[in-house]
């Protein structure tokens, strides 16, 4: 009886261990293989030109050089024009869309609206049913004037209905009876929602307002769309993209520097670009990811 | 409300109350339908204006006449692009491309739970959380980048191994067939971290009574994951697999787009996907109606497969289904 329960044991506990050694090591060599692509990239941007030209790009820099940072910030009109460009749209972006996301969220969660079945079906056909990217291209040039306008990258990602959703599970964990207690107190729908509401979901604001905040700052998809070469001030993914595809758009952006436009350390600059568009979100992220933890189990419990 | 008055011991009092309680009620959804009107606004506009666009499809379009007054040609843009090869072409590509998406990448997200779940240092798995999520925060335009970084023939961190390795370096920008693994493998990089979380919040879920009686019983580790884990996390795998499948013409246009390129021809043919050719269609070719068509032809086709996968939620579980 004791020498099986005791064989026993020790299989279950050679089980465990092998599950936790596998574990360990398939875990630790998935979370290196989403790392070190970026330590690649930062290498190389501290990498001399003539090094990767002839070793290729690589995660430690055998000839440590600047010179491609220099270049970014001696002729820092460019990339800090960029930079605040997509520092606004982020920023006003995420406040209205916030807002509205927030309000019509709550409103479409009301028990008491009538029409909220019928509008929360209005919104979420869009996703089952759209005009494609042709008619949306003429809608934004031709009918609504906005090429080489701010405003294309910024409107279209204002609302979208998976963060409606998303705001309306946050909303449902908020009992009814608050807001009913406060009717009873003769509050308005709209003063319910400013002094209620909205203090009671500041997670679920955090979470959402993150979710746009980074979808704002990646934005590169409807810059490429609607904004020409006439617009001088690229938002940040766009710049890069700019700066990855045209060796011409890398040599014309150093223009303005001492390096003649032949020397310009074209690889380098590249992975430099991406490393100041990227690294404000890759620092700051690992605090807020909880938030956005949050928002995909909450999402994904029911649409 | 029929069962307020039912329970109301006085039936004038709530004869009185029902008209007041209704005007009240109006006056309440107008404030309430204020606050949604924004958003209203903002999906007819950027959704709904752009549909009545798709007549496109069925005109030959040019610039003078507009949407509208362009000639009708009838279903002459979908014969084209039957007949060229390329509809099929299309839709072989979006729809494999999303298949292996779905399946493996669902099926690395659970492994990558199960494991996560095994682990007892608290840092570890902190630590290797944050760095598999990292890749899901980054733009597109980056994700291309670091594919270049790479597979960039002269420079490439592949080519440089496969050198040192006294193997011939590879072409992979003009080399079609490797490109489907390419694609797959930055797709499951980039997201499956990410998408490990509903995963592993539903083990969390997972009620602790049940796996200490399991190991009470003699369960080893592998039983209790065969048994208990994975069982525990079907409904989620069918649900999302479903929720999945309702999207399956729909492609990741970053991605492809920056990976492969804008004009990279020759990849056309393993890694061009309905969005990637719409794009092209509308800023390389100016070809508005053919683009619309494949566009009409997408919205239509997926319109009827979300329909289905909808109806197969309702049937597995309905609390889940969308509608």
């Amino acid at each position: 009886m004791e020498d099986s329960n005791e064989i026993r044991s020790i299989r279950t506990d050679l089980s465990g261990a092998f599950v936790k050694i596998v574990g360990y090591v398939f875990i630790g060599a998935f979370s290196l293989a989403c790392l070190l692509p970026f330590l690649l990239v930062l290498g190389t941007s501290f990498t001399a030109e003539a090094s990767i030209k002839k070793y290729g790009f690589n995660f430690w820099p055998r000839d440590f050089s600047l010179l491609s940072y220099k270049i970014v910030f001696e002729n820092p009109n460019l990339i800090i024009g960029s930079y605040l460009v997509t520092l606004g749209i982020t920023v006003v972006g995420t406040a209205l869309g916030l807002f509205l996301v927030a309000m019509t969220g709550y409103a479409l969660q009301r028990p008491d609206f009538q029409y909220r079945n019928g509008i929360s079906f209005f919104i979420y056909f869009t996703t089952l049913f759209t005009g494609g990217l042709v008619p949306f291209y003429l809608l934004i040039t031709q009918y609504l004037s906005l090429k080489d306008s701010y405003l294309a990258v910024l409107l279209p990602g204002l609302l979208s209905p998976f963060l409606i959703i998303m705001m309306k599970s946050f909303v449902r964990s908020i009992p009814h009876a608050i807001t009913e207690s406060a009717k009873i107190d003769g509050a308005g729908d709209f003063t319910i929602f400013m002094r209620l509401i909205l203090p009671m979901t500041t997670p679920a604001l955090a979470t959402i307002g993150l979710f746009i905040a980074l979808g704002y700052w990646n934005e590169w998809y409807n810059a490429m769309l609607f904004l020409s070469p006439d617009v001088k001030y690229r938002p940040l993914q766009l710049f890069l993209y700019n700066v990855i595809t045209s060796a011409d758009f890398i040599r014309n952006s150093a223009a303005s520097s001492n390096v003649t436009p032949r020397d310009v350390p074209l690889e380098s600059m590249k992975m430099a670009t991406a490393v100041v568009a990227t690294g404000p979100v890759i620092l700051f992220y690992p605090f807020v990811q909880r938030y956005f933890i949050k928002g995909i189990t909450v999402g994904a419990v029911k649409g | 409300m029929a069962q307020l008055s039912q329970a109301n011991p006085a039936p004038g009092a709530a004869i009185q109350a029902a008209p007041r309680n209704r005007l009240k009620q109006l006056r309440n959804n107008k404030t309430l339908l204020i606050m949604c009107l924004p958003a209203i606004l903002f999906f007819i506009v950027f959704a709904y204006l752009p549909m009545p666009g798709l007549y496109l499809a069925f005109v030959k379009y040019n610039y003078t006449d507009g949407i509208f007054n362009s000639p009708f040609v009838g279903f002459d843009n979908f014969r084209f692009l039957v007949m060229t090869g390329d509809l099929w072409r299309l839709t072989f590509n979006t729809v494999v491309y999303n298949l292996a998406f779905i399946l493996l990448g669902n099926v690395l997200q659970i492994v990558v739970a199960v494991f996560l779940n095994e682990l007892r240092l608290k840092w570890f798995k902190k630590v290797s959380q944050t760095l598999m999520f990292l890749p899901h925060f980054i733009s597109a335009v980056l994700i291309g980048l670091i594919a270049y970084n790479v597979l960039s023939y002269d420079y490439g961190l592949l080519n440089s191994i496969l050198t040192s390795l006294g193997i011939d370096p590879v072409k992979t920008y003009s080399n079609g067939s490797i490109w489907p693994f390419i694609i797959v493998l930055t797709y499951l990089w980039q997201s499956t971290g990410y998408g490990s979380i509903v995963y592993f919040a539903a083990i969390m879920g997972l009620d602790n009574e049940i796996i200490e009686a399991s190991e009470i019983d003699g369960a080893n580790a592998f039983q209790r994951i065969r048994y208990i884990v994975l069982p525990w996390l079907k409904p989620t795998f069918i649900i999302l697999l479903l929720f999945s499948l309702g999207g399956i013409l729909r492609g990741n246009f970053g991605l492809f787009f920056n990976l492969v390129g804008a004009n990279n021809t020759a990849l056309y043919a393993t890694t061009d996907i309905i969005e990637t050719y719409v794009f092209r269609a509308l800023m390389t070719n100016f070809n508005f109606s053919i683009g619309s068509a494949v566009s009409l032809y997408q919205s239509v086709f997926g319109f009827v497969v979300v329909l289905t996968a909808n109806w197969l939620v309702k049937k597995f579980s309905p609390d889940n289904s969308l509608f």
